[in-house]
């Protein structure tokens, strides 16, 4: 769809500046008269809210780096300071912690509504790949943000997500009963035998860094969205101009209208429910002697860390952690249907909406404590995020390859004009 | 050259290998300062050893020192706990391994293996899973409950549910005195 450049410069500067540096170019092809499909809905503008959420947190970011002392006896109470006492700190830190949480909501529709239209089908696999390596990115950052303000839960969930990596002896030691390489890793995470001081600053360095990779990894995602240009909810490729609108208006007044309503909601919850998401826990300062009785990751990561939970063997439950991660990275390759939009296979919805249901019981049951029962019917929540654990890894990698062979798709709209318009708008 | 495949190296294919080469070690030479330095400092290393008085500690108490900022567990064991310990067979744990540091590396797992006085045991109150410090007298086996993801230690200190995979770690540790230990 990345045809032919339409720009033509309309004053002397900008034809000067054109011939030296096309970047009037570049923003008019890419945001003004790129060439979009006439039927995206609304699930499609979370693209648009993301690039929102990622300017905000770096804005917020960057200046509680101003307030913030990444120092073990210092972090804790420079967080309270912020609170307390920098002018707006408290709205600052409320609209970085709560941005964070609602950049996951927002990651989770986009991922969602991919899976569904099946956009990470040819020609939009590497798209789909940078997608995810942004995800795991996200994941990554706010881990470590997370750490920064050193009460309880930042401390125990650093200890607990970095001593994943410590699982990695067993492999290590079938060679070599001494050789602990996930202990050596460990210990370079944290440079020192725990997480401590030198942690918690590598950390604040990293987490500095990291949205920056981000926003280079979103410059990539957006290129590679720009070849084959926007997959649709129909799921069938554009044939011609009649299947598509200007970018702007026509998406940008959309877009601007979803992320006015995403953002609408962030600010009821900043405003008015600001630790909703928040532990009380990490109100507590860090102490190294003693673990809350609960600990929890933040609410986007419970997933998997109820699949870790209901493995009862350190090295596979960390393995069936990180396994779920990778499995999106083959997501292109394991749907073997031809036919993008859920909308026209039948069995693939029903697989879909259970893997919606799946993923929440998932984050609900990780939420909860480890010896308990599903609503006390009985029914232990082990077993059930086991079970859960099973369709997560059977959606990929049974059902989305078996489904292609076996489903009968409904029949697809011959273009997006017809399907849209009706057969005579259509022709006109 | 008529031929580029030829069988002969030619010197250009010297030079391009050996340029390479040169660039790899310097790459690596390079990088190794910037991974190098996230490793333990030598003053974070410098194994720091404590001395822990005995005396005050009643029977069924525990006592949580802090060694390697790690939480350190020191525990005086009633009789009935050292029996019900040592009635357990080796072959029935999880870890048969002692994980004695004051042993050779393969002692079995055995109540005798596990402490230098049968009243005390001394072990780092670090889960073997990932790493929460477990909860005292709670769980099916007396010992110890890690609240994070389940695992049970008896009081001996081997774990007896999953899914932390060994025993916690009986540190370095000597009798100064009848009711003092120096740890490390």
């Amino acid at each position: 769809m990345s045809g032919p450049s339409t720009y033509e410069p309309k004053t002397a500067f900008t034809r000067w500046l054109d011939t030296r540096l096309p970047i009037l170019r570049l923003a008019n092809d890419t945001m003004t008269t790129f060439p979009t499909p006439r039927n995206l809905n609304f699930w499609y503008g979370f693209g648009a809210i993301l690039t929102f959420m990622l300017a905000i947190q770096i804005v917020t970011g960057i200046v509680l780096a101003m307030h913030y002392v990444p120092n073990s006896t210092m972090a804790f109470d420079s967080v309270e300071n912020i609170m307390r006492d920098v002018n707006y700190g408290w709205l600052l830190r409320y609209m970085h912690a709560n941005g964070a949480s609602f950049f996951f909501i927002a990651v989770y529709i986009h991922i969602f509504r991919n899976l569904y239209y099946g956009s990470y089908k040819a020609p939009r696999e590497v798209l789909w790949i940078l997608g995810v390596l942004i995800y795991v990115l996200m994941i990554v950052t706010a881990f470590m943000g997370y750490v920064l303000p050193w009460g309880q839960m930042s401390f125990w969930a650093a200890t607990v997500i970095t001593n994943l990596f410590s699982s990695f002896d067993q492999l290590s030691q079938l060679f070599n009963p001494h050789f602990k390489i996930g202990t050596t890793i460990a210990y370079w995470i944290w440079g020192d035998f725990g997480v401590s001081n030198a942690t918690l600053n590598r950390f604040f360095s990293l987490h500095y860094l990291l949205p920056f990779v981000i926003a280079g990894v979103v410059g990539l995602h957006i290129w590679a969205l720009h070849v084959p240009g926007n997959n649709n909810p129909l799921g069938i490729d554009v044939k011609g101009p009649q299947d598509t609108v200007p970018f702007h208006p026509y998406y940008t007044v959309k877009d601007s209208w979803i992320l006015s309503m995403f953002v609408i909601v962030y600010a009821l919850i900043v405003f008015y429910w600001p630790d909703l998401l928040g532990n009380p826990d990490n109100y507590t300062p860090a102490n190294p002697l003693v673990t809350p009785p609960d600990i929890v990751p933040d609410w986007y990561l419970l997933p998997f860390y109820a699949m870790l939970r209901s493995i009862p063997q350190k090295l596979i439950g960390v393995l069936v952690l990180f396994g779920a991660l990778i499995t999106l990275v083959f997501v292109p390759w394991l749907d073997t249907s031809p036919v993008r939009s859920a909308r026209f296979r039948p069995l693939y919805k029903i697989a879909f909406w259970v893997f919606l249901v799946d993923a929440l019981l998932l984050g609900y049951l990780g939420s909860q404590p480890v010896d308990g029962t599903f609503f006390g019917t009985g029914i232990s929540d082990v077993w059930l995020a086991r079970l859960a654990t099973f369709y997560y890894y059977a959606f990929f990698w049974a059902l989305m390859p078996l489904l292609g062979w076996f489903e009968t798709p409904k029949p697809l709209p011959a273009t997006i004009a017809t399907a849209v318009l009706g057969n005579k708008a259509a022709a006109e | 050259m008529a031929n580029s495949s030829s069988a002969e190296p030619t010197r250009r294919d010297f030079l391009y290998v050996a340029t390479g080469a040169v660039a790899g070690v310097g790459a690596v030479l390079t990088a190794w300062p910037f991974i190098a330095q996230m490793n333990p400092t030598p003053s974070a290393l410098a194994l720091g050893s404590i001395e822990a008085d005995l005396s005050s500690v009643q029977l069924g108490q525990q006592v949580v020192l802090t060694w390697r900022s790690h939480p350190l567990f020191v525990r005086r064991r009633t009789p009935k706990e050292i029996a019900d310990a040592r009635a357990v067979p080796v072959a029935s744990l999880i870890d048969p391994i002692a994980r004695n540091a004051n042993l050779p590396d393969d002692a079995p797992a055995t109540d005798e293996n596990r402490e230098i006085k049968p009243e005390w045991l001394v072990v780092v109150g670090v889960c073997t899973h990932l790493g929460c410090t477990p909860t005292f007298n709670e769980g099916d086996y007396g010992g110890w409950l890690c609240h994070c993801h389940g695992s049970q230690y008896d009081v001996a200190g081997r774990v007896r549910r999953g899914p932390a995979p060994q025993n916690l770690a009986v540190p370095p540790y000597t009798y100064l005195t009848p009711t003092r230990i120096k740890i490390g």
